[in-house]
């Protein structure tokens, strides 16, 4: 098991530099370049100047190979560079004051969709073609019709401006500093309450659809017969038998979704204004910020490869045939 | 020139961002909900909705509209613009030219401060000067100071500046931000200002605000100066909240969760006229500092014609354009000067909406035959072109579907391509690869457009993009550039302006209206052709209206 981790690790390395090599390339092949919004539009001698300047500071003015060179020695190092934003502050600093945020929101909102999607795949899955199935199943075709910013829009309006309960958007009222410590954690918490609201919607319709699949193949098998011909309580076929294998599958779509924790949904940040990783990143693609834009590759790069290693050896946990066949292999 | 210029980038970028410009340097304003009276008193909060987050706190080094706004309240120049667009003095309290225009001497006054209580003197202007020209320095208005030849101070409050040549626009480009000697030498010599701590977390200016905080992509707080060299402001705190979507932002403002914003045509118009709105908000309307424009590249044979450009504009029906656009919140352009500024000149040569004569001059440049279709045709080739417009502005798209109709009707067929900001720019404009193009400029207070109009102005990275060249215009703009009397400035304008008329070497569609709303319990507002945020250190909340208690 120690083993077959290790293998997977250094074999993740190649395919790691592989993908750092193809995103430079694809990154700097877009037109346009970091120099065209800071040079600006305006007189036009200095600007020249300026560009040069900067592509020197950048070092620009060198052949891609080199700078991709330059770039992965850094990295090598742990040095992810400093941002070509005018701020010229380090990367890991600008992903580190975005990351919190959205790293909180993403958990939130999968712990909520993990909680509610499971009992609702059982529930729709054990009694399919109910009333409670026919009702889940039109609001999963809900949730997935639905377009993020339409919702998060009507959400806003009836609770922001008709009703007034919750607040519009951002993070914080703007007298946050002079609140009482609970009426700070308050106000935080109802400026959140919106956008969790309007991405658990989206992901729960998914996930509990997920589940529904995965129990109802589980229930058709064998061995569930068998349980049942033993005489073992329903609640027992399906809590323990039925469900333990239907959630293999969603172990994977978890494992897969932990990439995506630190990728922050750019629409729900924009219209919410919460300045989560989905803004800087959106904002460093415009801005063809390459340092931001590599790190955040990097980062989410090899949360995949090891969320995937992740996934797989969880198999090996939950599933005991994935186990013994392993251990058969090796002999 | 940072007053005036920095409204350029912005201004250039407005057709790819959506809403307006910085709501400065503007002509007509017109209150369109009654300011209330009270007495002024300190305190309270004012929040205002920036669309981007800004990039830095020193702006000397930055281009971004949002990082000026927030700037503009922490920092002061020598000089300024002030509401009718004349440049008075701020730091400086008085100036002289000599009779060549040669020497500039300031007087500065004696009770400025920076926000950390060091004083105020000359030393920071030489300073201020030669960071702006240090080459290591990542600035983009180093231009400005080409023609200087030296500058010295005199002694603690007086600056001497010679230049080598006269210079049009030598006074304002001391409109500038003023940096302080004592903390920014050693980052400005090494070319390091954009690292400094003071671009980040603790800038410090001469202006009526202090930074107090910046969390990026949040908000960035303001408190007012109680030392501020003309009185401390009124209002006690700024929040500058940032808001990337122009539909949040105007939810926020049905909620009242922000204080000031700006508007879009759509929202001005249609969806702020109910009565609890206009009882919480006034709104104002100015001509902005942005014109939109449909070029065309000049090297086109086609296009090289000026009966061509002369008929487009015949073609193109300006008032339905800005019906269908702009709601009509928006004012024709008949050149690139805004009307109600002084280098305005209205007797130019004009073109009404007329098909027929449009038909007629396109007929007298050789476009006589028709093909089945009912595209004109010269030497067997049908009339037909691009027009490029970038992605995500909505207003270019629609601007390039009316023209396209338009020229249709004349017998011209026009396919729009939408095209990716960086790409349209870096792929198609610099490389002069495109037959037309709808694009918008942000001009200036001050009326020097050599850059733009000049025939030697055509490199790539250059901004006569569409290969403008008339020697007559060459002349006019290189002498009104080089003299510092505005009588005569004028004239030399004024028949630039009929030349361009004449020449159409783009169409000039409309100068686009700011419309920036403020919540009415905010008063001391004066709208003024320079547009409303000019004085918003004497803004103010009477007391019984005071909406955030603390602070």
């Amino acid at each position: 098991m120690f083993g077959y981790a290790l293998r997977r690790l250094i074999l993740a390395i190649p395919l790691l530099i592989g993908i750092t090599f193809v995103s430079f390339l694809v990154i700097h092949l877009a037109p346009g370049e970091p120099v065209e919004n800071q040079a600006g539009e305006t007189s036009t001698q200095s600007d020249a100047k300026l560009r040069e300047r900067l592509r020197e500071i950048y070092g620009l003015d060198k052949p891609l190979y080199v700078q991709y060179w330059n770039w992965v020695s850094r990295l090598a190092r742990l040095d992810f560079g400093r941002s070509f934003s005018p701020d010229a502050r380090p990367v890991l600093q600008k992903i580190g004051e975005r990351l919190p945020i959205t790293l909180l929101l993403n958990i939130v909102e999968l712990t909520i969709i993990v909680t509610l999607a499971i009992p609702i795949g059982v529930l729709s899955a054990t009694r399919q073609y109910s009333t409670f199935d026919k009702i889940t199943t039109v609001f999963v075709f809900v949730g997935f019709a639905t377009p993020d910013f339409w919702l998060a829009l009507m959400l806003m309006i009836l609770f922001g401006v008709q009703l007034g309960w919750l607040p519009i958007s951002g993070l914080r009222s703007p007298t946050w500093e002079y609140l009482a410590f609970w009426k700070q954690q308050w106000d935080f918490v109802a400026h959140l309450a919106l956008p969790i609201l309007v991405a658990t919607f989206g992901g729960l319709a998914g996930f509990s659809r997920y589940m529904r699949q995965s129990m109802l193949e589980v229930v058709r098998q064998d061995y569930i017969q068998s349980a049942r011909a033993k005489g073992l309580p329903e609640s027992v076929v399906i809590g323990k038998h039925a469900l333990r294998n239907a959630l293999l599958p969603i172990v994977t779509v978890l494992g897969l979704s932990l990439p995506g924790l630190i990728g922050g949904s750019v629409i729900v940040e924009s219209i919410f204004a919460i300045p989560g990783m989905g803004q800087l990143m959106v904002q460093a693609v415009f801005e063809r910020d390459y340092p931001v834009i590599m790190g955040n590759l990097v980062i989410v790069a090899t949360l995949t490869l090891v969320a995937n290693l992740i996934a797989d050896l969880t198999y090996s946990l939950v599933d005991p045939r994935i186990r013994v066949a392993a251990r058969r292999g090796r002999r | 020139m940072s007053r005036g210029d920095r409204l350029r980038l912005p201004g250039l970028l407005l057709l790819l961002a959506l809403a307006g410009c910085g709501g400065e340097a503007d002509s007509v304003v017109e209150v369109t909900a009654g300011q209330g009276t009270g007495k002024p008193a300190y305190g309270d909060t004012y929040i205002e909705a920036l669309q981007g987050n800004i990039s830095g706190l020193i702006p000397n080094v930055l281009s971004d509209g949002p990082s000026f706004e927030v700037a503009s309240l922490i920092y002061n120049g020598l000089v300024k613009y002030d509401k009718d667009l004349n440049i008075v003095g701020e730091l400086a309290e008085s100036w002289q030219y000599s009779r060549d225009c040669l020497d500039l001497t300031f007087k500065l006054r004696r009770n400025a401060r920076w926000h950390d209580g060091q004083p105020f003197t000359a030393a920071d202007v030489v300073f201020t000067y030669e960071t702006m020209v240090n080459p290591k320095t990542p600035t983009a208005y180093g231009g400005d100071y080409k023609a200087v030849e030296s500058v010295t101070a005199v002694d603690a409050y007086t600056v001497h500046v010679r230049y080598k040549h006269p210079n049009a626009k030598a006074l304002q480009s001391w409109s500038i931000w003023m940096l302080p000697k004592h903390l920014l030498e050693t980052a400005a010599r090494e070319g390091k200002l954009r690292e400094a701590p003071q671009n980040r977390t603790n800038p410090v200016g001469t202006g009526p605000y202090l930074f107090k905080e910046w969390k990026s992509g949040e908000k960035v707080v303001l408190v007012a100066n109680p030392n501020y060299f003309a009185g401390r402001p009124y209002i006690s705190r700024v929040v500058y909240r940032i808001i990337p979507s122009s539909a949040t932002t105007f939810l926020e403002l049905k909620a009242k969760g922000v204080d000031g914003a700006k508007l879009t045509a759509l929202q001005f118009k249609r969806q702020t006229e109910y009565p609890a709105f206009r009882k919480a908000y006034a709104k104002y309307q100015y001509a902005a500092n942005v014109y939109v424009y449909l070029g065309m590249n000049l090297r086109d044979p086609r296009f090289a014609d000026r009966r061509v450009r002369q008929a487009f504009a015949h073609a193109i029906n300006k008032r339905e354009l800005i019906e269908g656009v702009r709601l009509g919140l928006a004012r024709e352009a008949t050149g690139p000067y805004k009307p109600g500024t002084w280098q305005y000149n209205p007797n130019v040569h004009l073109y009404p909406y007329d098909p027929a004569k449009a038909r007629a001059l396109l007929a007298s440049a050789g476009w006589t035959e028709t093909n089945a279709d009912g595209i004109l045709l010269k030497n067997g080739q049908p009339f037909k072109f691009d027009i490029l417009s970038a992605q995500g502005s909505d207003e270019g798209r629609k601007v390039a579907e009316i023209i396209q109709a338009s020229l249709k009707d004349i017998g011209v067929q026009a396919e729009i391509r939408v095209i990716e900001w960086a790409a349209l720019l870096k792929e198609y404009i610099k490389k002069r690869n495109f037959e037309a193009v709808i694009l918008a400029w942000g001009i200036t207070p001050d009326p020097d457009q050599y850059d733009i109009w000049h025939s030697s102005k055509t490199s790539p990275d250059e901004l006569n993009r569409i290969s403008y060249a008339n020697p007559e215009a060459d002349d006019l703009l290189e002498k009104g550039r080089s003299t510092c009397v505005e009588a005569d400035r004028k004239k030399y304008y004024d028949r630039l302006q009929e030349v361009l008329a004449e020449d159409q070497p783009i169409v000039f569609l409309y100068f686009r209206d700011g419309l920036p709303v403020v919540a009415s319990r905010v008063r001391g507002i004066q709208p003024a052709p320079i547009g409303i945020n000019y004085n918003f250190n004497e803004w103010f909340v009477p007391l019984n209206l005071h909406r955030y208690t603390a602070g």
